[in-house]
Parts: C-alpha cells; structure tokens; sequence
C-alpha cells in the first residue's frame, strides 16, 4: 500500500475552537483518518516537538495551523512547521488575519500585563509579580516564552500557501479542504479556500435586503428581537454580511444574529473594515456632518465592530500610538 | 507663507525649510468637475500654494473608498485632503454626501486608531474657486506640519524586527506580509 500522505494540525494563540471543529467532522473524520496520516496534533494525540523536527524537510503534504502568532514559541513553531510541510494552511480568522486576540494591537503590551497583573478587578497581586521570561525557582532555572508586542497573523510571520477562514472554520471546509490536497486539485498558492463571494450571496434573507438601504438610525442587536426573516440591515443592525466572505453558510443569520464578519473579506477588498465603514455611512440619511454623526452614534465601537476578527492584518494593523516612536525628526512640533 | 506672488518654480526653500529636513506628504483626493478643475485654474492664474499636495483626480468625491484614505496613512501621507463639489452640485446627485458622512464616520475610526481627526479634510470647492483650493492646501500642510510625522510604515517595520530575529535565527526564511 502506497504510503499516506502525512498531515499535522497546530494551535498558536487560539480558544481551542479550530481544535473541537476538527472533531466536528464526525463520521467525516474517519474518512479522513483513513485518508491520511497524521503526524502532529498536540491537542488530540500525543506528540512532541521532537517527533516534528524528526521529521525530513517538507515530510507533511499539509499542516493546518491555527491562532495568532504573539509569543517567540509560537513564531518557532510555525517556522518549524513551515520547514516540515509542502503546503502550509493557515486555519481559522486568527491565523489567517489575526482574530478576535488581534484587537489587543489596540493597546500597548505595558497596558495589557498592567491590566491583567495588577489592575483588573479581580486580581490580587499586592508585589506586582509578572511573568518573566527567565527566573529561578528553588534552584530551578525556568524559562517561558517571550510576549511580542504586537499581534500577528500566520503569513506576518512565515510564508503561507492557504487560508481557510472562520471562526473556526466549518467541517465541510477543512474536508474539502483535505480532498482537494488528496486529490491534488489545491488552486493557485495564496489562495482562500472558501468561495469569493460575498455572504449575502447565500443568505436566506437576501431577498428581503432592500437595493437602496437608508439608515436613521443603527440598533445594536441585544436591543430588539430582530425580525427572523429580515434582512438583519433593512432592520438597523450592523450585519458584515456585504463586506464578509461566504462560506459558512451563513450560521449566525440562522441563529437569528446578524454576521460578525469571521470569514475576512473577498479577494477584491483589501480592508474589510474600512469596505464595511463606506458601505454602511454611505447609506445613512444625512447630508449634514451633525446628523451624520448622531446617526452613527448608533455604532459605538466601529474597530471592535468591522475589525473584530482583521485587525493585525488591516491596513493600519492596529493602533498607530502605540508604534515606536518615530526616529524622525518631528517637523516644526515645538 | 506669502500668498499672491507669482512664483512659477517649485519653492525648493520651502522643501528645505522643515525641521530635519521633514516635509508633510499630502495626499489630495479632487473631484474632477469641480475642485480638480479649480487646482488648475490655480496654476493657470499662478497663485501659490504649498508644494506638499500629491493630486489624485477622481471622477467625483463619492468615489473616494475610505480603504484609499487608510492606504494614503499606510503607506507614508501624513494629511489626505478630500476636494468636492458644493452641496446640490454633485454631478452623480449624491457622492458628495456619501463622501461627507464617510469622512464623518472615518474621523471617529482614525482617532481610535490613533490618527488625529485633523489629519483628514473635506472642503467643498467649486471650479471657479480656485483660491480656496490654495486656501485648503495651505491650512492643511499647516495643521500636519505642526502635527509632525506618522512614519507608520517604518515604525511597524521596527516593531516586526522583534519576529525577523527568531525566525532567521531558525534558519528559515521570513517573508513579512503588510
Ligand atoms: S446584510 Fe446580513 S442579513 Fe442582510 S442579506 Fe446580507 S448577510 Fe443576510
Ligand atoms: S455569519 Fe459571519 S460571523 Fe457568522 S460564521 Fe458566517 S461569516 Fe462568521
Ligand atoms: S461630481 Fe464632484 S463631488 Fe460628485
């Protein structure tokens, strides 16, 4: 018997989500067990990092991995992962534009291990003790990983071969996703293993979306019981369906919430954010700057909103105060 | 800076005037019919303005995608300058709206990104009024110039060195996406 193609899956900074929808194949799965062999899956089977570098360069057809990229193991462990495989996937909206972890780019490091070790409301932490990267413990030298300042994505760190987006991806998508390899029909490298359609294409309220939205006012969706039936923007409610990819088949609209925008945008839009930011002012009924802004007052938090799973790989990549400082001389600032 | 004085030469002085030799970068979006038509009348009547502008014409100020405007930051213009036709004067009936409520809602989404509101500007400005056009470049270079630079490009450069390190220390070659 020819021997099977080898696979490995891999979380970087993730919720485990990407993990359980793996298992979520179900009976899927056995086929694909059956299929391929899998070489490295820390969290289902009992694997090191030895048996990885064991392993000959480019030994795995493909690795899925999953989670944003922030700490020095992680860097290490896609770079490895990376030399291993011929076809590197990155797995789920974290790895592949930074996920839900990338809104962290919108503070620095310095405010986050403050918050999280010393200022947070329930921690008790009179010494202000903090993770270092080495320390001694009853004669023990102990180290763990560094904490980058920034979050990233897969590709912002290692070269990436695919996307498979989500949050996480569907099971259908990753068993596409492993046929496609086996049967040897992956499409040109870079590309995004969903369709390149906007979600709204699938949607089952479509119809009831109108051609020309006018917006009075935005309602955020834990306000009202929306309309089951209705297009979530004909109601008011941010819904990222026109700047979102499809693919999920629209999993959250059935569950009668409107599309947060997990999928990343379609090949012709660069920014999602700023795409889902013109689409929806362009259509608010104002046409003056005090009603235009009263208006949307009704979207609190536009980065948390149209960059809630992009923002690492978003044109500005996070907030831009808490960059270095500029080594430039600053024009005639006094 | 002078106003009226025909000065037919690019004001090299001016170039060397910033501080470190830093001069803001401009990028300026013009509606054709109206605001693109009035820099030309400018030039053709010989007023001076701040040589800091990089026109870009487009066919109308609603085409202005807010992605170009973060592109602009991105990519090194510390100052975007929208120019359209006056209110009820847009050829397409409603870009200029569209434009207005996009840089409304832009203003909000580049101060939580940590760009001054300041740094992006609408002005209405019609094809005769060729004087505002110097009036808006003139103010504009003057609000970013006392701003001082953005540098996002290097700055995240600089920050990415901290992943550059490990991975070649792995052995492997990076390539930096963004
Ligand atoms: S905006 Fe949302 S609810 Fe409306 S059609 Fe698109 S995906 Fe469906
Ligand atoms: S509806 Fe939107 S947020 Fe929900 S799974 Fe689909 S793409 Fe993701
Ligand atoms: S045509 Fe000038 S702003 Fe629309």
């Amino acid at each position: 018997m020819p021997e099977k193609p080898k696979i490995g899956f891999y979380w970087c900074g993730s919720c485990g989500g990407c993990e359980e929808s793996v298992v979520d194949l179900a009976l899927d799965l056995l086929v694909v067990v059956d299929a391929v062999d899998i070489v490295f899956f820390p969290v289902g089977m009992d694997f090191k990092r030895e048996d990885v570098e064991a392993l000959p360069d480019g030994a795995m057809a493909a690795c899925f991995i999953n989670g944003c990229i922030r700490t020095s193991e992680q860097e290490e462990m896609s770079a490895l992962l990376r030399q291993k495989s011929q076809n590197l996937i990155a797995y789920g909206a974290c790895a592949t534009s930074g996920g839900i972890p990338g809104l962290a780019n919108q503070f620095t490091k310095e405010q986050i291990l403050r918050f999280v070790y010393e200022t947070s409301p329930s921690t008790h932490n009179e010494a202000g003790v903090r993770p270092q990267v080495a320390s001694q413990d009853a004669g023990h030298a102990l180290t763990i990983p560094a904490l980058r300042d920034r979050v990233r994505a897969l590709d912002q760190v290692v070269d990436v071969d695919y996307y498979l987006p989500g949050c996480p991806p569907t099971p259908e998508l990753l068993k596409n996703a492993v046929l496609a390899l086996l049967n040897g029909q992956l499409p040109e490298k870079g590309s995004v293993l969903a369709p390149d359609v906007a979600l709204c294409d699938q949607c089952r309220r479509k119809d009831t979306k109108p051609t020309e939205l006018k917006y009075t006012e935005f309602i955020r969706p834990h306000l009202v019981k929306a309309d089951p039936n209705t297009c979530f923007l004909a109601q008011g409610i941010v819904c990222m369906g026109p700047s979102t990819r499809s693919g999920c088949g629209a999993l959250c609209i059935e569950g009668n919430m409107p599309c947060s925008g997990c999928f990343g945008a379609t090949s012709r839009v660069r920014d999602q954010g700023a795409k889902m930011l013109s689409t929806l002012a362009a259509s608010v009924t104002a046409d003056n700057r005090d009603d235009a802004e009263r208006i949307l007052a009704g979207i609190p938090d536009p980065v948390g909103t149209f960059y809630r799973y992009s923002l690492p790989h978003s044109l500005l990549r996070g907030s831009t105060a808490n960059l270095p400082k500029s080594t430039r001389n600053g024009g005639s600032r006094p | 800076m002078q106003d009226d004085t025909v000065i037919p030469v690019p004001r090299t002085e001016a170039v060397q005037a910033g501080v470190g030799g830093w001069e803001p970068k401009i990028v300026a979006f013009f509606c054709n019919w109206c605001t693109y038509t009035a820099a030309d009348l400018a030039g053709v009547s010989r007023l001076r303005y701040a040589p800091n502008v990089r026109v870009i014409r487009v066919m109308c100020s609603g085409r202005v995608d807010p992605q170009f405007v973060l592109d602009a930051f991105a990519k090194g213009a510390v100052g975007v300058l929208i120019g359209g036709c006056h209110p009820g004067d847009c050829h397409y009936i409603e870009g200029n709206y569209k434009a207005l409520r996009r840089v409304t809602f832009l203003h909000r989404l580049l101060e939580s990104l940590g760009i001054e509101k300041e740094r992006l500007r609408l002005e209405w400005i019609s094809a005769s009024e060729g004087d505002r056009v110097r009036t808006a470049v003139n103010e504009i270079t003057e609000t970013v110039r006392q701003l001082g630079p953005l540098d996002i490009r290097s700055r995240n450069a600089a920050l990415d060195r901290e992943v550059e390190a490990r991975v070649h220390a792995h052995g492997e070659e990076a390539i930096l996406h963004a």
